[in-house]
């Protein structure tokens, strides 16, 4: 994928909930093939932004453009086909499927079978299945779970949990993958295995874009930085610009 | 994989060789209708195990298809074999115009709307005298035929029925564990998380409640040619909840579960006739005690139990989320 060109890009969107703005002309790009860090305090509509980029909301008003294709108000299912993908903050499983037939779900738009080639086994299914059994367990590999591969997702430590969503969105071969607070809930060394699944999915040229809390997280992994506050955008630019930024500080630290 | 081949070897030929040892007294007769009902219990479970979506109206498609079949042929005398395609099809298309507004809904709505289907379709069978005979039934429907042989007796009756209930299971049991089985049971897990990774879940739930109509309806055909008499009363409410402790009983999502299901609620009225007329409340304290005791059904819940009877050094999973 050819780098550095604008593979996301938020057009002025607003969103009212009920008279209450949480988003209020929000507008920035993410460049293909980088890791785009979107930061800012509790209520700063980071993940309504995510939600409405990955058809759950729409928006009031403004547009998203993604590969050049305007795709506001498009319902999950059909960024899933054109390669998008998200994870939750708090993790959405299949609970009561096994770990490897999660992932087995995420190459649903990878693969054609229908409900008759289904239901009557048919020689196409079958080899298709085959493939996409396969395919699952390596990306269980790929995310260090091969072992729990047999079990129930429910009974997964939350850990585990979080590496399973993010292998099961990567089956779907997505160009740009969207993380919502991946870090929560996970200890400190669980965090930087975290970091290194990051780094990994972004050197196999997959874009990141991800909203999280732990700043040191952020400052390591991430190339460009947005942050928003109150539903605006306060500043947008590299770690270290974001770091010496006077309004950030002050939206952090509180004025005064 | 092959698990699962063996466990169908198996039930198959318990099915083909049970006359042998049953005889063909009034017992085939009601293995006749465990075969019927066995059919409806893994409609409904395909729609309820597996997809996670209620429905309290499948006596609706079971009657429709009963009497789409049995008009065709007492009244207008079409060849049953094509009434039943007719049958199958009709409901097919009805379930699936029907599915889009019913299916928008989630849980209690769900549960509400299509009890009201049920409830409306029943009617219709009861008010629309002309056609149906109303309250007092439509006779005379036709046996079927296959190459001289007509299916006229339990034991012939048996074997017709239990072809397409293993029919059925055969395809279920391979539905469940495909592509789509696994798209179904996302959604059951997480309606979200199943869009988000492109399960088109909107679409999946009409077509997966129109094949359950469609199979009920292939019951429905099946009992108004091995009975030859049907009445509203064999499709009203009584029948969605029964179909529903069925399912219940056996496990959701359990195919075989459901044939377990079936055979339990259609054999024990038989053998316990004094609770006939309050058969309602058993199917109620039924469906309490295991969904208290057992949420995973019979098939999950016993083999537990023998787990934890046997093995008492190490402590069973107990499956609490599966209710």
């Amino acid at each position: 994928m050819r780098e550095d060109f604008p593979l996301l890009e938020i057009d002025g969107i607003t969103k009212i909930f009920g008279g209450l703005k949480a988003l209020d002309d929000v507008s920035f790009t993410i460049r293909a093939g980088e890791i785009t860090g979107i930061i800012g305090p509790n209520g700063a509509g980071k993940t309504t932004l995510f939600n409405i980029v990955t058809g759950i909301y729409s928006p009031t008003s403004g547009k998203v453009f993604y590969e050049g294709k305007d795709i506001t108000g498009f319902p999950p299912e059909k960024l899933a086909g054109l390669s998008m993908v998200r994870t939750f903050q708090g993790i959405e499983l299949f609970g009561r499927m096994t770990v490897l037939e999660n992932v087995m779900v995420g190459l649903h738009t990878r693969s054609r079978s229908g409900i008759i080639a289904s239901a009557f086994k048919l020689p196409g299914h079958v080899r298709e299945e085959r493939r996409i059994r396969e395919r699952a367990a390596s990306w269980l590999e790929f995310a260090g779970l091969a072992d729990l591969a047999n079990t129930e997702a429910a009974n997964l430590p939350f850990g585990k949990g979080r590496l399973l969503e993010i292998a099961r969105a990567m089956a779907l071969e997505p160009h740009i993958i969207l993380m919502d607070e991946p870090a929560a809930g996970l200890n400190s060394r669980e965090t930087s295995d975290l970091a290194d699944l990051i780094k990994k999915i972004k050197d196999s040229g997959i874009t990141v874009a991800l909203v999280e809390h732990d700043m040191a997280l952020v400052m390591e992994i991430c190339n460009r930085i947005v942050v928003l506050d109150l539903g605006h955008k306060l500043a947008e630019g590299s770690p270290r610009e974001i770091q010496e930024d006077e309004k950030v500080i002050t939206a952090y630290l509180g004025e005064d | 994989m092959k698990k699962e081949l063996l466990k169908f070897l198996l039930f198959t030929t318990v099915i083909l060789i049970a006359p042998v040892f049953l005889g063909s007294g009034y017992l085939m007769n009601v293995l006749v209708f465990v075969g019927i009902f066995t059919i409806l219990a893994v409609a409904l479970n395909l729609l309820l195990g597996l997809a996670g979506q209620i429905s309290l109206g499948q006596a609706a498609f079971f009657g429709l298809g009963a009497y789409i079949s049995g008009v065709l042929t007492a009244t207008h005398a079409l060849d049953p074999w094509l009434s039943m395609v007719i049958a199958i099809v009709a409901v097919g298309i009805i379930a699936f115009i029907l599915g889009f507004p019913i299916l928008k809904l989630k849980g209690h709505y769900l549960a509400m709307a299509t009890l009201g289907m049920g409830i409306i379709v029943y009617i219709i069978f009861n008010e629309t005298i002309d056609i149906t005979g109303g309250p007092s039934g439509l006779s005379g429907i036709p046996h079927l035929s296959l190459g001289g042989i007509i299916f006229n007796s339990d034991i012939k009756n048996y074997y017709l029925v239990w072809f397409f209930a293993v029919m059925i299971i055969l395809l279920s049991v391979n539905l469940t564990s495909s592509r789509i089985g696994r798209a179904l049971r996302a959604i059951h897990d997480s309606e979200v998380a199943a869009r988000i990774m492109g399960v088109n879940a909107r679409l999946l739930k009409v077509q997966i409640f129109s094949i359950s109509g469609v199979i009920s309806a292939l019951a429905g055909s099946l009992y108004a040619h091995t009975v030859t008499f049907i009445s509203p009363t064999s499709f009203g409410f009584n029948v969605s909840i029964e179909l529903l402790t069925m399912v219940i009983i056996g496990g959701l999502g359990s195919i075989y579960g459901s044939f377990l299901g079936a055979a339990i609620l259609t054999l024990l009225p038989e053998f316990f006739r004094t609770f006939q007329d309050y058969d309602i409340i058993v199917y109620g304290l039924t469906l309490v005690v295991i969904t208290m005791f057992m949420p995973g059904g019979l098939v999950r819940g016993v083999p537990l139990l023998f787990r934890s009877l046997f093995k008492k050094e190490s402590m069973p999973q107990s499956n609490g989320k599966s209710g």
